[in-house]
């Protein structure tokens, strides 16, 4: 099978995005193909309770952030004019470099004419490699107290593999977190849940994915626990929602033991089938 | 001397802005010749990070020997002192009354950042 990408996300946290991705990538498995889970919500991953993988590869990621020579520095202000991200200050002739701050995107290195900036690595946190049974496992554990958390994402999304299924499991929110992980998918699941808090930060996430012409359908958890309008915005929006899984304590019950539903209530199974089918047969 | 102070509104009879970097205003005062100007400060108000660095280069940039504000981070502290710029705590009250308390060297020097980053 050639490279497949989906991407589970959602506006509202706590929707059930790892509880989506975590079974599909089961029910992938348990179909024979071949399926990796890479856990890109690397400030809080929780993709590892569930599939329960062993790790056998542990990697550091660093972020690149700018050294400054001053015998070599005219204090131009170039680096600190194109720094987007105010880690670089300017103060008569001296200038201050704020490595928390930085996103290590090399502008300052490249516009600096006397050649006065180098680069070392910051220390932002590690990708963890393994195997769950037949899934491949990859996630992120961002440094406690760190904030640059899409560094860390783009090294977990470069494990994706040339071929086979990559479910990307990503932090909830619109910004650059998430943004860095539907980023390059093929298909994007929305996880949401029909409350006017799931409504309004679904509505969200949809004019994210637009801006960035992404492929997308929805995904209702406990949809039987709230209202319809959740529903109605689909319908109205053109929306398809490819699965609805229904308020059952059970899958609740499981998800609090660390139990996969599609293992621990095997009638859900069929669910899961039907939602990668969905995607895989019929949007791709 | 010439001091800015932060502001919520921007005339001298406004509260002092208890935020630094993400203060509304800055007033700049002249204690000798009592001439006053206010600086816009609302580009650094939403900014995503580095309000305090913008803020403290932005004041370096009026020439002044003094801040007076409510609290600094340790970006803005840093970036302050980079400049040579001391800044004085005042916790309450106008701009107008902080620089007649400044002036009667009533008010604290800032020593080191009192809070955290995007306090």
């Amino acid at each position: 099978m050639d490279r497949t990408v989906i991407a589970v996300a959602s506006g509202k946290g706590g929707t059930g995005k790892t509880t989506v991705s975590t079974n599909l990538a089961r029910i992938a498995a348990m179909q024979e193909l071949e399926v990796s889970y890479l856990d890109c919500d690397v400030e809080e991953p929780n993709g590892h309770i569930f599939l329960r993988p062993s790790i056998d590869n542990t990697t550091a990621v660093s972020v690149p952030v700018p050294v400054v020579d001053e015998q070599k520095c005219t204090a131009c202000g170039k680096c600190k004019e194109i720094c987007q991200y105010s880690a670089i200050a300017l103060l008569g002739k001296t200038v201050l470099t704020f490595p928390n701050l930085c996103h290590g995107c090399g502008g300052c290195l490249l516009v600096c004419p006397t050649g006065a900036i180098t680069e070392t690595g910051r220390n932002v946190g590690v990708v963890e490699e393994g195997i769950s049974g037949s899934v491949r496992f990859v996630h992120g554990i961002l440094k406690i107290g760190e904030a640059m958390s899409p560094p860390l994402i783009r090294a977990v999304k470069d494990r994706i593999l040339p071929q086979g299924i990559s479910i990307v499991d990503s932090p909830p929110g619109t910004l650059c977190p998430v943004i860095q992980s539907v980023k390059g998918a093929d298909y994007v699941v929305l996880v949401t849940e029909p409350t006017p808090f799931g409504l309004n930060d679904l509505i969200l996430a949809v004019e994210m994915l637009r801006v960035l012409e992404l492929p997308f359908g929805v995904v209702v958890n406990r949809a039987d626990a709230g209202d319809e309008a959740v529903f109605d915005y689909c319908s109205s929006e053109s929306i398809d929602v490819l699965a609805r899984i229904p308020d059952d304590r059970r899958i609740a019950e499981a998800y609090s033991c660390g139990s996969l539903a599609v293992e621990a209530l095997p009638e859900y199974a069929s669910l899961f089938e039907s939602l990668l089918k969905e995607i895989t047969c019929v949007r791709l | 001397m010439k001091v800015a102070i932060t502001a919520r509104e921007g005339s001298a009879d406004s509260a002092i802005d208890q935020r630094f970097g993400r203060a509304r205003y800055l007033i700049v005062v002249d204690t000798d010749t009592g001439q006053t100007d206010t600086v816009d400060n609302e580009v650094n108000l939403n900014a995503t990070q580095g309000a305090g660095i913008q803020t403290a280069q932005n004041v370096a940039a009026l020439n002044v020997e003094a801040v007076i504000t409510g609290h600094l981070g340790p970006n803005a502290f840093r970036t302050l002192s980079a400049a040579g710029i001391r800044a004085y705590t005042a916790l309450q009250g106008t701009v107008e009354e902080a620089v007649e308390e400044l002036k009667a060297g009533r008010l604290e020097p800032v020593e080191s950042a009192d809070v955290e980053g995007h306090w």
